[in-house]
């Protein structure tokens, strides 16, 4: 409070008029409430400007066909609402569990209206604080050495309104269609406004630009009612399902593949839009050519003397003329509203689209300004989730923990557990985690080691790109050594040519759980922290440098991973062998014997019986444990000390070893999922 | 080189040669000459010599004259012509050797066809001498060779035999050879009688080398079964020089004769594969059980010899055959990662905890849960204003440990059926996290007691069935207890009030207070509160206060301390102590003196970091040593020791402790002192001497001064992985050699897409648009579209691109 008087009047001497707030968020849309809720509870002096006059107003005109494809699944049969969420992709996050997308609607595929009404709720019932009908159209620096970055944000709305901020949150989307400019586009409609009215195709031939989702759920609409459909753009469709990004076309969309591959008449094509021309002709109908054709000629003739390339070439492919053609091309951020000095470049190749960011969201040229939300999607475009709302919920909690951390001392969030209990925390995380799991390869749990290995402490969804600046980020120390646990897909299984459906695509035995394909646990285990240099040089397609020692645990049809000997013991023993101790449980009885026959004692004894909380188990777990042969039944009557002499010292640890009886895993029900 | 007449002349009576002649110049022959020279250093081993002769050019003699006679080398005994060879018989060195020995041993190396010829053959030895038969698929071959080297060195001893006829080989009953590999195979037809039976045959199971040969024949010739009448350890036998075990069958002189056939018996399978000595066990002493029946010494250096009982012959067999599996997968280890994986697997996926393991193969058993109500985060907190109080369980359904516990829970739910004002229920924390969380559960299992609207008690105690019900039966009387008269009082001492409490063992501690004493009541209040549960704790200030104490020879503020029932009452004067130091001295005050130790209440005791004294004892330990021990634990005020008494009746895990102090049983009772906490040494007190007070104590003088030697030390050992992790890291790096490569770019990588990027650039997210590039490039000509105006156009454009580059 104290800092914000200091800032305003500040401002009042400078004789501007700027409303001051610590952090200022631009856009209401999910990522922008998402942002806004945090902040509130954390208690932050903060603003969300939205230039509607209700929050999510790109959901209140996208898709233009209503539905959308972010599944909305009220059923898992589950009741752990962390696990629930993995198959939630639109709720926000929040302590409120009115704020569950499953109450607004029964749909798989829900309508946009739907998202538009959960959205107004979010920011209502939660009373976010969100500025309506403020449209920022201009975001410039003003430096000060008081200020936590160095600089403020000066924010300038459509009424030359001057806001002032410490921290800027843009969670503006990329809302900016994207057009391409050849000769003839302007006979093009947008998606934006072209009809969706499928009366107004029938009997028509259509021409789509572009391979996108919005590309196939227009051709989706019109389907039913064109002569066909033909879908141009430069680079091959990519199907979600084949590259697990959900970016990619989605199964619910693709009905034009199917009529293609039918030869139904419908087809693609591939090319680069910007070697295109469209010519009209007298009738009105539009004919493709090429771009150099028109070069060539003498622009003051008419289309006649236009080549068109089936006159080279009778039979071109796009040679039958048109009668619409439709750009569906996407979408970009809104770089136009930051002054140069805020230095917001669009990324290289295809994420030019996106603004430049570090991993951890902040803009790699101006501190203090962080990218949430759908524009923050260059840190993971093509790859994870962070686009999306059941990804950015999860990244804009982390930029909310970074900031929480940095200018407000609040450490990242953590617990500290005994190390008995590491190999349960691990578990419980890689079965019920929905960050981890939606935001694969990009969030991590992070579990830092005590001294001599007695405790740990478990960081919860850290955003992996800035492993190395951990102690700075979060606040905690990591001097002896941690463990990384992420989720990852095979590296080679998924891909626009790849076969997901080849035969024997799953493992199922843990000793191969490292050519595991679908999306599994990994942990890794650093010494200590990797330095950003061995980061920068990390493997190609390794979302962290190559680590003392790694684990897989291996992928599961169900993704439940509590299966004691396929999962946790595989997993125990990395962890014992990285720790170098032994993590086994033990009842109370082999405590009491090591008490007496060894100086030292394993940690579940030390923790546990000696602490009285031994587990003294019942009579029927004690004979399964004797018949398993890890527990020496002393009850017997006859005992002539017929054992050989040598294995007097620790013998009951020898019996632990020789004894155990094998469990074969039923191979051919482990790969029974590839039939 | 030698001139014709130069080596006709040399020649001597008896000694082999093999000449070769020429003319000065035959390029032809040049190879050959080659691997003549080559063979002559081989062939001198033999006593034969090599010779190459020069003809001179107007030489028509008999080996110079005739042109085809130079494509010949020709074999001499003496000056006698034994065998001419044409010059491709002589291929290399093998060929030379074999076809050279083969001509020269043909008495002792029989070569045979048909199965008659065999058989002649070896009925003619029956009885006389032994036969090798030896299969080769070709003369000439190295295994020729080896063979035919073998019966040079071992043709007078027995009689060989060679064939390349396949068909033989199958004749004699290897059906499941590979013909296209060589065998041989001894034949007993020394000893055997009957000649109608073909001779005992052992099949050589190496590949035919010299080397191999002869140690097979080495093994054929040694006694088939050893008599040993001294030590094995020290018994060396050729066997074992050749580095094979060798099985003792271990005999007395009432069972030798079943025991020599059964060793020859033994004897004969194993033959080739392991020496079998009979070892009378009369005539040496031997430290071993006496059931041992057979002993296996291996040739591995310092390798104690294995003393095992086996039931049948077959078991023997097994044992040797088995080892030698073993060594093989050792020694093809190196060339053969699969298999190394293989072994490790065989332990690595087997489980070694004790608790998941009878966890899992319980898991069938359905569980008698219908006294425990499951509680869900919608009845979480209904639940709890029910009942006056509300035992729970936080646990998880795939965690062992607190699956382990809910078995003991339902116990004590059947226990406590029926109890007032009890309610036993359970949160599984993997359907409902958020309880979990919000009741700050951070370990598995948690059992938390919640009192009606109230605060609620973390249970610390055992997790047993009787130390989990005891908790919640004295938890349910307020600790402490007010006590309104002096009956009650008197009563709560003798363990009658309150009545539902008397089933349950515990120490009353009484408070004895006078009003004016408010101070120490509010601390002695305070630790009732932190102690509930644990023990029992009642409260009189009544007007008799100072009469009840009194009785007990102390004054209020005062401790009234009953054990075992109010048997025994002990006064302690209470000063101002504060609620923390008096749960501590509680806490003292409550253990026994000499307690018997359980595997329950060790803990208790451990936490001194003291010695211990124990009396191990079958059944309960005599009045007379428990009188004795009590002396000694109450004669020493300030405790350097904990004394105790363990009933292996009772706790028969003590046997195990036993056991690994001592290498057999000792008589009991027997009394050990163990610095658990400080060296880890065990000593024994003296057997012969009686326990009482004085003794020990003039014993335990002895041990401070280090006058007795400790029976064993406690292992310092530290608990590492009991087994190894696999090692995904090196299987990637095996299958991905580039991995631990610090790159700097990728294979295949289209440089044209990716301009240089800038320091920091995002690596991770660059490669995948390369795939696509390649995609589009190649594209497959099946599926062009072909003539389309975008097809078109991207090759014109690439064709710029590549320019540019």
């Amino acid at each position: 409070l104290g800092l914000a008087l200091y800032a305003s009047s500040l401002c009042a001497a400078s004789g501007a008029a700027f409303l001051y707030h610590d952090y200022c968020v631009i856009g209401a849309g999910p990522s922008g409430l998402q942002a806004a809720y945090f902040l509130q509870r954390a208690g932050r002096d903060y603003v969300v400007f939205e230039r509607s006059h209700a929050p999510g107003s790109f959901f209140a005109l996208y898709p233009r066909h209503r539905k959308l494809i972010s599944i909305n699944k009220r059923y898992t049969g589950k009741s752990n609402s962390e696990f629930n969420l993995r198959h939630d992709w639109n709720s926000l996050l929040s302590h409120d569990r009115r704020l569950l997308f499953r109450r607004y609607s029964r749909d798989f595929f829900p309508d946009a209206n739907a998202m538009v009404r959960y959205l107004e709720d979010f920011a209502s019932l939660l009373k976010l604080r969100v500025q309506y009908n403020t449209a920022i159209i201009h975001v410039t620096l003003e430096r000060d050495g008081q200020a936590w970055n160095g600089h403020y944000f000066l924010l300038t709305d459509q009424d030359r309104q001057n806001y002032k901020c410490s921290s800027l949150l843009v969670a503006t989307g990329t809302w900016v269609p994207n057009v391409v400019n050849f000769p003839g586009s302007e006979y093009v409609e947008g998606y934006e406004t072209v009809s969706i009215n499928p009366e107004d195709f029938a009997g028509q031939t259509v021409l789509i630009l572009g391979r996108g989702n919005s590309a196939f759920e227009t051709a989706e609409n019109i389907l039913g009612v064109t002569n066909f459909i033909h879908m141009v753009s430069r680079s091959r469709v990519r199907l979600s399902w084949a590259t697990h990004y959900v970016g990619d076309l989605r199964a619910i969309n693709n009905g034009l593949l199917d009529t293609y591959q039918l030869k139904s008449l419908d087809g693609l094509l591939e090319g680069d839009l910007e070697d295109l021309a469209i010519v009209k002709d007298k009738k009105g109908k539009l004919h493709i050519t090429l771009r150099f054709y028109l070069e060539n000629r003498n622009t003051s003739a008419g289309i006649d003397s236009v080549t068109l390339p089936q006159d080279e070439l009778d039979n071109f492919a796009t040679r039958a003329p048109y009668d619409r053609v439709i750009r569906c091309l996407g979408w970009k951020f809104d770089f136009s509203i930051y002054n140069r000095s805020l230095r917001m470049m669009p990324g290289k190749g295809n994420k030019k689209k996106y603004p430049q960011i570090k991993p951890s969201y902040e803009s790699r040229s101006t501190r203090g300004l962080f990218v949430l939300g759908t524009a923050s999607h260059s840190v993971d475009f093509r790859k994870s989730a962070g686009g999306f709302i059941h990804g950015f919920r999860y990244t804009t909690r982390a930029v909310h923990r970074l900031l929480e951390n940095r200018h407000h001392g609040v450490p990242w969030p953590s617990t500290v557990h005994p190390i008995t209990q590491l190999t349960n925390s691990i578990i419980k995380r890689v079965n019920e985690a929905s960050g981890l799991y939606q935001m694969f390869s990009i969030l991590a749990d992070i579990i830092l080691l005590r001294e001599n290995a007695t405790a740990f402490e478990y960081l919860e969804e850290y955003p992996v790109g800035v492993l190395a600046e951990l102690e700075t980020q979060t606040g905690r120390k990591a001097p002896n050594g941690l463990f990384v646990v992420i989720m990852e897909y095979g590296r080679n299984f998924s891909g626009a040519d790849k076969d997901v459906f080849y035969y024997n695509r799953a493992v199922g035995e843990a000793q191969h759980a490292w050519q595991s394909n679908f999306l599994h646990p990994v942990i890794y285990y650093y010494k200590r922290l990797p330095t950003e240099r061995e980061m920068r040089l990390r493997p190609p397609g390794w979302p962290l440098p190559r680590p003392d020692a790694i684990h897989h645990v291996v992928e599961d049809f169900l993704t439940d991973w509590t299966a004691p000997n396929a999962h946790i013991l595989p997993l125990r023993r990395f962890l014992e062998n990285c720790l170098s101790t032994d993590l086994r449980s033990f009842f109370a009885e082999s405590c009491f014997l090591f008490a007496f026959t060894r100086q030292k004692l394993p940690p579940f004894c030390r923790q546990g019986y000696v602490r009285m909380q031994g587990l003294v188990g019942s009579e029927g777990l004690r004979r399964h444990a004797v018949e398993a042969g890890l527990l020496e039944d002393y009850t017997l009557t006859d005992f002539s000390g017929d054992r050989p002499p040598d294995s007097r010292e620790g013998s009951q640890d020898q019996l632990l070893r020789d004894h155990a009886i094998p469990v074969r895993p039923l191979q051919h029900l482990v790969n029974a999922k590839d039939e | 080189e030698l001139s014709p007449q130069e080596y006709f002349s040399s020649l001597q009576a008896g000694r082999a040669s093999l000449a070769y002649f020429s003319h000065n110049v035959s390029p032809g022959a040049q190879p050959f000459l080659e691997q003549i020279e080559n063979s002559a250093e081989a062939l001198q081993d033999y006593g034969i010599s090599v010779v190459k002769v020069n003809c001179p050019k107007e030489d028509v003699s008999r080996y110079c004259g005739k042109e085809n006679a130079l494509r010949k080398a020709y074999l001499f005994r003496g000056n006698m012509l034994i065998r001419e060879f044409p010059t491709d018989a002589l291929f290399d060195v093998n060929s030379i050797v074999a076809n050279v020995l083969f001509a020269l041993l043909f008495n002792e190396v029989k070569y045979v066809e048909t199965l008659a010829d065999l058989q002649n053959i070896e009925n003619a030895l029956k009885g006389r001498s032994n036969m090798v038969f030896a299969y080769v698929p070709a003369t000439g071959t190295a295994e020729h060779r080896a063979v035919m080297e073998a019966a040079f060195a071992y043709g007078t001893v027995h009689q060989f035999v060679l064939t390349t006829e396949a068909t033989l080989l199958k004749d004699t009953g290897n059906d499941e050879s590979d013909v296209s590999s060589a065998r041989l195979l001894f034949c007993h037809c020394q000893q055997a009688t009957d000649l109608a039976e073909p001779c005992r045959r052992t099949a050589m199971g190496q590949t035919l080398t010299m080397l191999n040969i002869h140690r097979h024949l080495k093994l054929m010739g040694a006694p088939l079964v050893t008599e040993v009448a001294e030590d094995p350890e020290k018994v060396s036998t050729v066997h074992l020089q050749l580095g094979l075990p060798l099985v003792f069958i271990l005999s007395q002189k009432e069972t030798y004769e079943a025991d020599r056939r059964t060793a020859e018996f033994v004897a004969w399978q194993l033959l080739g594969k392991a020496g079998v000595a009979l070892l009378s066990r009369d005539l040496v002493d031997l430290n071993i059980l006496l059931r041992s029946n057979v002993a296996l010494k291996t040739p591995e250096e310092g390798v104690p010899i294995k003393y095992l009982v086996l039931e049948d012959t077959d078991e023997v067999i097994t044992l040797v055959e088995d080892k030698n599996k073993i060594k093989q997968i050792q020694e093809d280890e190196e060339e053969d990662e699969e298999d190394e994986d293989e072994k490790e697997n065989n332990n690595q996926d087997i489980q070694d905890d004790q608790v998941v393991e009878a966890v899992s193969r319980d898991k069938k058993r359905e569980l008698p849960l219908e006294q425990i109500l499951v509680l869900t985060e919608e009845t979480f907190h209904s639940a709890l204003l029910e009942t006056a109080r509300t035992v729970v369980l936080f646990y998880a359904s795939w965690e062992a440990v607190s699956l382990a516990v809910l078995r003991s829970y339902t116990e004590v739910a059947d226990h406590l059926k029926g109890t007032w004002g009890v309610l036993l229920s359970r949160v599984d924390c993997w359907d409902w996290p958020g309880v979990c969380t919000k009741e700050n559960v951070t370990q598995l299992p948690t059992i938390k007691i919640y009192e009606k609207g109230e605060r609620s008690v973390v249970y610390d105690g055992m997790w047993g069935t009787e130390e989990l019900t005891s908790f919640i039966m004295l938890s349910r009387v307020s600790c402490p207890l007010k006590l309104a008269t002096i009956d009650e009082a008197e009563g709560y001492l003798r363990g009658e009030f309150p009545s539902e409490l008397s089933s349950y063992h515990h120490t009353s501690l009484l408070g004895v207070f006078s009003t004016a004493t408010s101070e120490a009541r509010e601390a002695f209040e305070e630790a009732g509160n932190i102690l509930s549960g644990h023990v029992t704790m009642g409260m009189y200030f009544g007007d008799d206060a100072l009469a009840l104490s009194r009785k007990y020879a102390v004054s209020p503020p005062a401790l009234l301390l009953a054990r075992s029932g109010g048997r025994s009452v002990e006064g302690i004067a209470l000063s101002k102590q504060s609620a923390q130091d008096m749960v501590r001295m509680i806490r003292y005050e409550s253990l026994d003196i000499f307690p018997e130790i359980t595997v329950q209440n060790l803990p208790r005791y451990l936490q001194f970091g003291k010695p211990f004294l124990i009396l191990f004892s079958d059944g309960d330990i005599s009045q007379m040593e428990s009188k004795e021990m009590l002396k000694l634990a109450k004669g020493r005020p300030q405790q350097a020791f904990v004394a105790c008494w363990l009933n292996l009746r009772k706790t028969p895990v003590g046997r195990g402790v036993l056991k690994a102090y001592f290498a057999t049983m000792p008589s009991l009772p027997v009394l050990v002192w163990v610095n658990l906490h400080a060296g880890g040494q065990v000593f024994k007190f003296p057997s012969e001497q009686s326990i009482t007070e004085r003794n020990i104590l003039s014993w335990l003088e002895k041990l401070k001064a280090g006058l007795e030697i400790p029976s064993s030390t406690l292992s310092e050992e530290d608990w590492k992985p009991p087994l190894p992790a696999y090692d995904f890291l090196q299987m990637m790096e095996t299958a991905v050699p580039e991995l631990p490569l610090h790159t700097s770019h990728r294979r295949g990588d289209t440089p044209e897409r990716h301009p240089p990027e800038s320091p920091g650039g995002d690596t991770a997210v660059r490669e995948e648009p390369s795939q696509e590039t390649k995609a589009e490039k190649v594209g497959s000509p099946g599926r062009d579209l072909r003539g389309t105006a975008p097809r078109l156009a991207a090759r014109e454009k690439q064709g710029k691109r590549h320019s540019k580059l």
